[in-house]
């Protein structure tokens, strides 16, 4: 992927669309331009203007790297998705706890289409709970068509260590609804039936938009002559083709928090960290540890439905360019709630009538925007306390996310990034890079390139040191095909899933390796 | 006492850090919970005083390896099968349930059955913990017998076993478990009142749903979860001696599902100065070991819970590069007698040292 080294990072968040070209390590031209309803034009003005800025030719673009919470945003805010129908391969077994059990209302009242229980699904040892019955599955897949759905989630109990039967279900679904858009759950998850049906069912829900969106990208870029190849960010920083992603768009997910705590650490020349992403409404605190965002540990609810994805561990607090501030008696609260993008036409400093936290830093002279004069009435004890609680909820941010007691630099990217004092406890010192506003994107232009090996050993034959070692090098080797700079690999997720149904202490080894893309000049 | 629909949360998350990794995925467990407490709106729970003497006590509990668990999801048709075996053979039915073992899923599952067959549970267990063999519990140390006991599958089958001796009950049941898809659900240690009185370890129910609380308050007002599990464990007496054994990183992490248990081990590696930390499972933690020395060890509580929230993960949890806290706690002093350190002490399990108490061994 290494044509020309110029490359374009794209943010398309909620609000804007960033973006930002990139020669090796520069940041030649960034900008921001609104997010559009229809996506593709949004990007299609940022990508002209940043050309423009650039003074370069769209053909001159060697890849294009796009980061997107549209899909996130998609499934938790219950916007435009597909209602999916379910086939669980698993009766007599898990029939207490059908797909959709652990769904909150709003989500379900919009994806839960016919979801049914029918026998199948493995035992532990690959022996069969059930032998699936092909009528069965027919008259499942014919509730689900007669119901008009057309996106489709196949789930089957220990799938990860057989996929026969979701592929068995497959085939009678296509036979009955040939433009099906399948999900099949050992595609996307690990052991854990209800997270990975969870996956699968998100995954279809947004195969409508996937597509829409992914052709939108396309069209945008060939609009403007860029002929290079394009990659869309995952979860994990890596990168995926388009087709992929048009696929399996949950593998987007937390791609934007990722993109944000890698961009911070890129801009400052940190590898460990903390990353203070300041937007409007909330305040994410992430950190980088060794190059890479550091992972929660826990299940993560998306919009309330629980997954096992990987993602980064984040901490939200509401504390944003446009927060509320008021004051009752002596108390002073800033937030929760904010005026998000209303900021431009509600804060005082923008003639608006709403003291927000944007004002106080203009008051206190932390920032010079908008109308200084609208501030100047506020009380000085107002501003100054304001100041302190708004830098002692970061401050307080920070000390949760931090693994030990001593001071970490601490890297403030984001819109609100201007708001923050200078100085923070438990910061050994704050760092506000030039491109903060665009942190996101130039997370999406340095995406890492990845090698994952996902294989089969005889530990019997091996030993485990040996096999692992074996694909360990094996997963190494593939990310420097992808691209990675060898030097910078690291082994990202180690997984063993032993397949006792096979000879020889056979076990199923799933290896993740992550490096820089080569040609960075890291 | 009642537990309803605001409390399954927390009781799920104290149950799970009794648990100690095992005792299945508590997350399934407050599913089926949740699931009864939609047709009924609490769960009845009876404390050992309110037992008639006469009442006939039924434990039920689900056997085999955590793994399974999360994948062959059980239901209420395994457990409601086991029970009325059990009742068919005795020729009497249930006054009430109990659960055999405080930890994950074991100790929710018997409170969303009983809820869901509309019968009282009790505030007790038979360890103040999980474990991993069904004579390892304190009805065992005081003389009851585990048969007659069913099991039940999925596919409606049941097995009865009758045997005068508890140990064998274990040997006879375990291989089953292969069969029965590595899962199944017990009723076993039928009791009457006067017997769980004498032998049972009293208010566990309500001890797990004051830890969850603990953490889950702490956590809800932006305190430190653990300072705050730290400050409650002391305040009970079972779990007093408390204290933090290790807090870094999973380096490594070994899992085999082996005659019905999950095996292994996993190494955490400390933040502050890169020393190891071995924790050995077997179904549940075992043992806590680093640089030779052994820092706890069953009966003793050892938790795994996520540094940033002390959410509890449990042994199928458990992933490579988490972020950990270790915890260690004492148990009833009922537990560390001589009589029951033969039945699950060091030795029991297969290592070759002696209990030492978490107070102990700081």
């Amino acid at each position: 992927m290494n044509p020309t080294p110029l490359r374009i990072g794209i943010d398309v968040g909620g609000t804007n669309t960033d973006a930002v070209v990139m020669l090796g390590r520069d940041v030649r031209a960034a900008c921001k331009s609104p997010t559009t309803a229809d996506v593709g034009s949004g990007i299609a003005n940022a990508l002209t203007e940043v050309l423009r800025q650039a003074e370069v030719q769209g053909a001159d673009i060697g890849a294009v790297m796009i980061g997107t919470t549209h899909f996130t945003n998609a499934f938790v805010q219950a916007r435009s998705l597909a209602k999916v129908g379910v086939i669980r391969l698993a009766a007599p077994a898990t029939t207490s706890l059908p797909p959709f059990a652990d769904w909150p209302d709003r989500l379900s009242d919009v994806v839960a289409g016919p979801a049914h229980v029918v026998r199948g699904g493995y035992n532990y040892d690959g022996s069969e709970i059930a032998t699936p019955v092909r009528e069965e599955i027919a008259a499942a897949v014919a509730a689900i068509r007669d119901a008009g759905v057309r996106a489709v989630a196949i789930s089957s109990v220990f799938a990860p260590v057989n996929a026969a039967q979701e592929h068995f279900a497959r085939d009678i679904v296509l036979q009955s609804i040939p433009d099906a858009a399948i999900t099949l759950s050992h595609d996307l998850g690990r052991i854990g039936l209800l997270e990975r049906e969870n996956a699968a069912i998100m995954n279809a829900s947004l195969s409508a938009i996937a597509s829409d969106v992914l052709r939108a990208f396309g069209e945008a870029l060939a609009a403007l002559d860029i002929r290079c190849p394009l990659y869309v960010s995952q979860n994990d920083g890596t990168l995926m083709p388009p087709h992929v992603a048009a696929r399996y768009p949950v593998l987007t997910f937390a791609s934007g928090p990722t993109n944000s705590i890698r961009g911070g650490g890129f801009l400052s020349g940190l590898n460990d960290c903390i990353v203070v992403d300041i937007g409007g409404t909330t305040t994410d605190v992430g950190v980088l540890a060794g190059g890479m965002p550091r992972e929660s540990s826990i299940a993560v609810d998306v919009g309330g439905v629980r997954t096992n994805f990987r993602m980064p561990d984040v901490l939200s607090i509401g504390l944003g360019g446009g927060s509320r501030v008021r004051q009752a008696g002596q108390t002073i609260s800033v937030g929760p709630d904010s005026v998000g993008f209303r900021l431009r036409s509600e804060g005082l400093i923008f003639g608006g009538s709403t003291l927000t936290a944007t004002d106080i830093a203009v008051a206190g002279g932390i920032v010079t925007l908008g109308n200084p004069v609208a501030v100047r009435h506020l009380e000085r004890g107002l501003v100054q306390q304001s100041l302190q609680l708004m830098g002692a909820m970061i401050e307080d941010a920070i000390d949760r996310m931090k693994t030990s007691s001593g001071a970490v630099p601490v890297v403030l990217v984001g819109g609100g990034s201007i708001l923050a004092p200078t100085k923070l406890r438990g910061a050994s010192e704050v760092i506000i890079p030039q491109q903060a506003g665009v942190a996101n994107a130039i997370g999406a232009a340095i995406a890492k390139a990845s090698g994952e090996v996902d294989q089969v050993y005889s530990y019997e034959q091996l030993g485990r040191d040996a096999a692992l070692e074996r694909a360990r090098t094996d997963a190494t080797d593939k990310a420097v095909a992808a691209g990675a700079d060898r030097a910078t690999i690291r082994i990202a997720d180690v997984e063993e899933l032993p397949l006792q149904y096979l000879p020889g202490s056979a076990v199923r080894v799933r290896v993740k390796a992550i490096g820089e893309l080569a040609g960075l000049g890291a | 006492m009642r537990i309803d629909m605001a409390d399954t949360h927390d009781f799920a998350r104290g149950a799970a850090f009794l648990g100690t990794g095992g005792g299945g995925d508590p997350y399934i467990g407050r599913l089926l919970l949740q699931q009864a407490l939609r047709k009924s709106p609490a769960a009845r729970v009876l404390s050992v005083d309110e037992l008639d003497d006469d009442a006939l006590v039924v434990p039920i509990a689900g056997m085999g390896a955590p793994t399974v668990i999360v994948e062959k999801i059980v239901g209420f048709g395994e457990g409601e099968r086991a029970l009325r075996a059990l009742e068919r053979r005795l020729g009497r039915k249930a006054t009430a349930i109990m659960s055999a073992e405080i930890g994950g899923l074991n100790a929710l599952y018997p409170v969303a059955i009983a809820t869901h067959l509309g019968l009282p549970v009790v505030d007790a267990d038979g360890m103040g913990r999980a474990f991993p063999e069904l004579q390892m519990v304190s009805f065992n140390i005081f003389g009851q017998s585990s048969a007659p006991m069913a099991m039940a599958d999925e596919h409606g089958d049941v097995v009865l076993i009758e045997s005068d001796n508890n140990l064998r009950v274990e040997r006879l049941a375990r291989p089953l478990i292969v069969p029965m898809g590595g899962l199944c659900m017990l009723a076993l240690y039928p009791m009457s009142g006067r017997a769980v009185k004498q032998c049972a370890i009293r208010d566990t129910l309500s001890l797990a749903l004051g830890i969850g609380r603990a953490i889950g308050n702490a956590r809800a007002e932006q305190r430190d979860p653990f300072e705050s599990l730290f400050a409650h464990l002391r305040t009970t007496e079972y779990y007093r001696h408390c204290r933090l054994l290790f807090d870094g990183k999973i380096v490594d992490l070994k899992r085999e599902t082996l005659r019905g248990w999950a095996i292994g081990h996993a190494i955490i590696e400390r933040f502050a100065d890169g020393q190891r930390l071995e924790v050995t499972f077997r179904n549940e933690y075992l043992r806590a070991r680093s640089d030779g020395r052994t820092l706890a060890i069953v009966p003793d509580l050892i938790s795994i819970l996520d540094r940033e929230t002390a959410e509890p993960i449990t042994t199928e949890g458990l992933k490579y590069g988490q972020r950990v806290r270790v915890v260690g706690a004492s148990v009833p002093p009922i537990m560390r007698s001589e009589r029951a350190l033969e039945v699950w002490g060091p030795r029991a399990f297969g290592f070759d040292e002696p209990f030492v108490a978490i107070e102990e061994s700081a």
